[in-house]
């Protein structure tokens, strides 16, 4: 289906990041936000509540992060579309309720604008530190996907991409945004509404008494939708629950559920996930690279090229589910993967994993609190094409 | 509409049980399944329609009452009933919200949201089932625990003060607040009636036994010992101050209603506020449509 218009501001706008993102949740038709105030993503929340009454949504400022993380999975059982905003130290505070919408399959959508950590660290400077974090946070085994913007373009664009997986899937879905991409304004185009698409609620049609409220269906593997009120009689548990809703705490229950509850995504990983190439062929060396260190990555494989290096561009867009099967094809073509972060070392754990000793790879960290030089990561592309 | 109909050859509490979950798991003499049979029958005074109630509980012994009510219900996180059902209610105003816990859940991990959302008035119903400790970890010491009390946590008996629950929630905003206890199953269900009349956050705790982990470690006998107990030891004055309402081991349980006062609800406030402050450009929520049912 496509956008409400009444949600969507069609035009050519000057926006940072931050304020892209809450226009795309308002044209994926985000009607509900519950926020904590914190540094550097404040300017969400503040956008949207000075939006909402305008087009039918409505924003509560709770009292702490874990308030407002399950505050939004009440009103998706009430009916709304949802979501919240946090960054690092609010972030982790959400961990818990992660789970729980993965365990009750709530779709929702979280905005990360990660900032540097440990605990309070670096309020408004940059990090990519919480790349690890988003895909293993909450306790127990489960799958997310998380997105990674580079523009405040993309914050607009995938905040919508992850309304429509989150509704797809059933599952939290993370726009990992950070404190660069979240406070740099650029020209952000909003479209007709009629030209963006919403992943519709999949609402069951069968009726109360014939409805198991956890049955798969289909090869997202995802039960139907209920809302609360429209005499279902739903049950939701973050307990291991069989296809009823019923609490059923047995190992086999256990395998069928949270074997499930990845497989759905796993299953449908070349359908999530997304990235961008260039120059990947005949190439010596590839820089892997997402969020705001994609473009520092960009001027260093000019310079590179300018060398007369052999540089390709691999931008992860989709940072979880990883995607594996595109980076095993790559590193059997090349000689090595440079992959700068703005973190010690997170998602080239994944690269090396899925190079599988193919090629080599080489991490260009920074600890955050700015970007990297782009010299920095000339210097590890000329020593990898050696 | 769901409005139940009453068979006379079945006891009248079943059609608002989830049956084919019983046996439930609380232990014999435990008072929470007495609140349950309560809201029952205080569901069935009030002519609720079913399919607009929503139960949301947190953890504990009585966060598994939302397990067992055949009516749309929310087992969430330790703690976190309260900002779920508020998330909820203003998602979907027309529901009608009870958040069903205990005294650890509600007042320990989620004490915070507790008095948050009395400030703001959510209208939601809280049912707060207080056995005075721990019960599904095993007896440890609560927030509302008295003193010299033996818990798992504390050997020797408790030294921390407890809250006094009623005190609290009235101080944080409620516009209703009643206490009783298990004992008083008639006016226990009569109260909860009038409190889902009430627009606004509505309170009621309801004392508890739990034979298994505190009576049995305190030696203080079984469940009728404890019925006993509250037969002698209640004292029914509506209107006593909160400040005065305080539980202590073996003392007075004062009980009745202590607050029934009107002020306006959150919804109502800034659907309010934001009509006057934006006029004609103000877009107000709108139910939320189940494409397909």
């Amino acid at each position: 289906m496509h956008a409400d218009p009444i949600g969507v501001m069609t035009g050519s706008h000057f926006l940072d990041g931050d304020h892209a993102a809450c226009e795309g949740a308002l044209a994926a038709g985000a009607r509900f936000t519950a926020g904590y105030p914190i540094t550097p993503s404040t300017e969400v929340v503040e956008r949207f509540a000075a939006r909402a009454p305008h087009v039918g949504g409505t924003f509560i400022q709770m009292e702490d992060e874990l308030a407002a993380s399950i505050a939004i999975q009440g009103a998706v059982w009430g009916g709304a579309k949802a979501f919240t905003v946090t960054s690092g130290p609010g972030f982790s505070l959400m961990m818990e309720h992660i789970g729980y919408a993965a365990m009750t399959e709530t779709p929702c959508v979280f905005i990360d604008v990660q900032r540097g950590g440990p605990s309070t660290g670096l309020p408004t400077l940059p990090a990519q530190a919480d790349m690890m974090q988003v895909r293993w946070g909450s306790h127990g085994d489960y799958e997310v996907i998380a997105l990674c913007p580079n523009s405040p373009q993309e914050c607009f664009d995938l905040t919508i991409q992850a309304f429509n997986f989150s509704e797809k899937y059933r599952l939290p879905v993370f726009v990992m945004m950070d404190e660069v991409v979240g406070h740099m304004t650029e020209k952000v185009v909003i479209p007709e509404a009629d030209q963006i698409y919403v992943e519709p609620r999949r609402y069951t049609k069968i009726p109360p008494d014939e409805f198991l409220a956890f049955k798969p269906v289909g090869e997202e593997q995802c039960p139907e939708m209920v809302m609360a009120g429209e005499g279902y009689k739903i049950h939701v548990t973050g307990l291991t629950h069989d296809e009823r809703g019923y609490p059923n705490m047995t190992p086999p229950i256990q395998d069928t559920l949270v074997r499930r509850l990845c497989s759905k995504i796993r299953d449908n990983e070349e359908k999530i996930c997304l990235f961008e190439e260039d120059g990947i062929e005949g190439a010596d060396v590839v820089v892997v690279s997402y969020g705001i260190t994609s473009r520092v990555a960009q001027r260093a494989i000019g310079m590179a090229r300018e060398q007369g290096l052999k540089v390709g561009k691999f931008r992860i867009i989709t940072a979880w589910p990883f995607p594996e099967k595109r980076m095993k094809e790559i590193a059997s073509k090349v000689k090595a993967l440079v992959v700068p972060e703005l973190n010690l070392g997170q998602m080239v754990r994944e690269v090396e994993r899925a190079a599988g000793g193919k090629a080599k790879t080489i991490a260009v960290s920074h600890a955050g609190g700015s970007v990297h030089n782009p010299e920095e990561i000339l210097k590890a592309i000329v020593e990898a094409a050696r | 509409m769901s409005m139940v109909e009453i068979d006379t050859n079945q006891n009248p509490v079943e059609p608002f049980l989830r049956m084919d979950r019983m046996p439930h798991i609380w232990c014999p003499g435990c008072g929470i399944g007495t609140t349950v049979n309560a809201f029952s029958r205080a569901l069935i005074e009030s002519e609720t329609d079913l399919s607009k109630v929503a139960v949301v509980s947190g953890i504990g012994c009585t966060g598994r009452v939302a397990g067992y009510v055949n009516m749309d219900s929310f087992h969430t996180t330790h703690g976190r009933a309260i900002p779920f059902a508020t998330g909820l209610k203003l998602a979907n105003p027309s529901l009608n919200v009870i958040v069903y816990s205990g005294d650890g859940d509600l007042f320990a991990i989620g004490g915070n949201h507790l008095i948050h959302a009395a400030r703001r008035n959510i209208d939601l119903k809280v049912i707060c089932v207080n056995n005075l400790i721990y019960a599904m970890t095993g007896g440890q010491t609560a927030p509302t625990t008295p003193n010299d009390v033996i818990t798992s946590t504390a050997p020797y008996g408790t030294y921390d003060p407890a809250f006094n629950i009623p005190h609290l929630v009235e101080a944080a905003g409620a516009v209703y607040v009643a206490r009783w206890t298990t004992f008083h199953v008639k006016q226990l269900a009569k109260s909860m009636n009038e409190m889902f009349q009430k627009k606004g956050f509505g309170f009621i705790e309801v004392i508890s036994p739990c034979p298994t982990l505190y009576q049995r470690r305190n030696k203080m006998g079984e469940a009728l010992d404890a019925m006993k107990a509250y037969k002698e030891m209640s004292k029914v004055k509506h209107g006593c101050p909160t400040s005065e309402v305080g539980l202590t081991k073996a003392g007075e349980i004062i009980v009745g209603k202590f607050v029934d006062r009107d002020r306006p609800h959150y919804d109502e406030m800034m659907r309010g506020h934001l009509r006057e402050s934006l006029g004609e450009e103000y877009v107000e929520a709108e139910e939320p449509v189940c494409s397909g049912c």
